[in-house]
């Protein structure tokens, strides 16, 4: 299995200064100082590193929409705002390793022109915040922060900042407002944060993972890891696994793992806990399509699903999702797909920021209308009101927030429809345990059904 | 009576504003009413609002409306333990409902209200970055995960009991305001 991101992480001195450089960490900082800062930026185009946090772009791309030209100062933030529901990566790398994402920071710096960077963490995990601190200090002690890093003159103050609970401050406008000291409202763009990010100054965004790549990209340089992976998805990637597992926790994969095998080997998620069917799967976060097993393990045209951007959108939105962020939740046979599309969206009605009214008040209504269908009180109507509210929000709202409400709903309704009208239409049987069950029989009636009358 | 931090908030604050660009005191804001938070009462009173305002010379509704938006930051007095419990996603799978009811039940209070002897408050939050490891809950700076009713039960005794948990930060690691060194940014 390669490591890059997770290399060394059974060792816990790893977290301190010495821990890190006994394997082999800081060394990108004294090849990047003999490199010019644009090479860097080739390198890092070359590797094909792809943002982490869910996006997916480009991160070379990224950095070469910064604004050279402007005599402002340049930012560069790393966004920690780790909220995605099913994603827990970040906090773990931080907790574990600190000092890959502070040297991935100072590379990176190194390469956009930066004097001063930020790392916005969550405010719950203050902890890890402390972590870092006490890194960031090492790190100042022994030359590799401050002025005149290992007698170069490049010169570099890093903060560490703590958020206060929002996930809205995960979109990177928003986290720029609130580093400001406002409410995590995320801008219009353009103006892109490239060209007017923090202070109105030219910035670039990168989530932690993105970034603690880096420092590996730099020193065994970009084409070595783009042999990692398949295609356009390069590299390794943290995946978080989460929900009806044998074996949760964090993974690092090379990307291009067989879905079937991550969830199966005992390598990664050891199966279904107490030998259960598998039904569903959240595969990157939260905000991304929901799949039954059928289409996760493999596509519509019958190839196998890979752990990859395209093989996991194969099919688009049909029978498609997404990496995201790679939160990768897994629901058992004894799952109700109602009740868990209620709790999210709950989650972004809660998280809504209130800016643009299809997703203040439409997610909302996807909440009440959710509650309703689960609890009884719902009518064959309500499941087309909930599908065609989803998509008033879905493209109509300043940032990705809405979307990332929109899809869970549209994607369960899509995929488990059998299920909703279940719930509507045996009001009486909701609160029944084996109403899954029951539902699924009932799926299994109306194909009968329909198969008959052909 | 008028909040006031100690001299040593006031030197940790001094060296919290260093870290960031002189003319951008405001990025301070969140920082700073977290230690408001935490030394006066866990949480923000108007008056203590008003207080980080003058500190930061900011207008009062500056600081209102940010302390309103994020959830961290209590706008009511709570309970002297705060018990902030996972409602999201993956914990949901878990089994988070039943351990939030039985911690209502077990403290004896609804959520959001204060127990009657004061010591306990319990919160639903969303996602709090723990899934792997759900049901669990927030607990001051502390995640407490796979939560099980017997954690729960030895937690709460042993907070009722006044009894330090072996779970609570370990006090040299409260270095967050430690300053930059080297020139600030401009």
């Amino acid at each position: 299995m390669v490591k890059l991101l997770l290399d060394g992480i059974e060792d816990p001195s790893i977290r301190y200064l010495n821990g890190y450089r006994a394997h082999g960490g800081y060394q990108s900082i004294e090849k990047a100082i003999t490199m010019s800062p644009l090479d860097i930026v080739e390198e890092v185009k070359k590797s094909g590193l792809r943002g982490r946090g869910g996006a997916g772009f480009s991160t070379g791309m990224k950095w070469s929409f910064l604004d050279r030209k402007s005599d402002k100062p340049r930012y560069l933030v790393c966004n920690a705002d780790e909220s995605e529901p099913g994603t827990f990566k970040d906090r773990y790398l931080m907790e574990k390793i600190p000092h890959r994402l502070i040297e991935g920071m100072i590379v990176s710096s190194y390469a956009l022109g930066v004097r001063h960077a930020f790392i916005y963490v969550r405010g719950e995990l203050i902890w890890v915040a402390k972590h870092l601190e006490h890194a960031v200090g090492e790190a100042y002690s022994a030359g590799y922060l401050g002025n005149h890093i290992l007698g170069s003159n490049f010169s570099l103050d890093l903060t560490i900042h703590v958020g206060a609970g929002a996930y809205i401050c995960g979109e990177e406008s928003a986290l720029l407002e609130s580093l400001e000291g406002k409410r995590g409202y995320p801008r219009i763009k353009p103006p892109f944060p490239a060209v007017s990010g923090l202070y109105g100054c030219p910035t670039v965004i990168n989530n932690v993972e993105s970034i603690a790549a880096v420092p590996w990209i730099v020193t065994h340089g970009g084409d070595a890891y783009s042999k990692i992976g398949v295609d356009k998805s390069t590299g390794t990637k943290l995946i978080s696994a989460s929900g009806h597992i044998n074996r949760p926790g964090v993974y690092e994969i090379e990307l291009g793992l067989p879905v079937e095998e991550f969830i199966y080997s005992e390598s990664y998620c050891g199966g279904i806990k107490n030998g259960r069917a598998l039904k569903a799967v959240i595969a990157g976060g939260s905000s991304v399509p929901i799949l039954p097993a059928e289409l996760i393990l493999k596509t519509a045209s019958g190839q196998p699903r890979l752990m990859t951007y395209e093989s996991l959108n194969d099919g688009g939105f049909t029978s498609g999702t997404m990496l995201g962020s790679g939160g990768f939740i897994v629901m058992d046979d004894t799952t109700c797909i109602v009740r868990n599309t209620w709790n999210l969206a709950r989650f972004y009605h809660h998280e809504s920021c209130g800016q643009c009214s299809p997703c203040r008040e439409g997610t909302g209504w996807m909440e009440k209308i959710l509650h309703r269908i689960e609890h009884g009180h719902g009518t064959q109507a309500d499941i087309d009101l909930l599908v065609d509210v989803s998509k008033k929000i879905e493209g109509n709202t300043i940032c990705a927030l809405g979307d990332a409400a929109a899809w869970p709903v549209a994607s369960a309704v899509r995929h488990f429809r059998h299920e909703f009208e279940f719930h509507v239409r045996h009001p009486d049987q909701v609160t029944a345990p084996n109403h899954v069950a029951n539902a699924a029989a009932y799926k299994y009636e109306e194909i009968t059904h329909a198969k008959n009358n052909d | 009576m008028n909040p006031t931090f100690s001299e040593s908030t006031l030197s940790n604050i001094n060296r919290l504003l260093s870290r960031y660009p002189a003319d951008k005191r405001k990025s301070a804001l969140l920082p700073l009413l977290h230690m408001a938070q935490a030394e006066f009462g866990g949480y923000l009173s108007p008056e203590t609002m008003d207080y980080v305002a003058q500190l930061l010379t900011l207008r009062p509704i500056e600081v209102y409306e940010v302390a309103s938006f994020y959830t961290m930051f209590h706008k009511q007095p709570t309970g002297k333990y705060v018990l902030e419990v996972c409602r999201t996603g993956p914990c949901a799978l878990n089994g988070a409902e039943s351990i939030i009811d039985y911690i209502t039940r077990k403290i004896g209070v609804t959520i959001n209200e204060i127990s009657s002897d004061g010591l306990f408050t319990v919160k639903e939050v969303e996602c709090l970055a723990s899934c792997g490891t759900a049901p669990m809950m927030q607990l001051g700076e502390r995640y407490i995960e796979n939560l099980t009713e017997q954690k729960i039960d030895d937690i709460i005794d042993r907070l009722k009991h006044g009894e330090r948990l072996d779970i609570e930060p370990n006090p040299e690691n409260s270095i967050l305001f430690r300053s930059c060194q080297g020139q600030s940014n401009g």
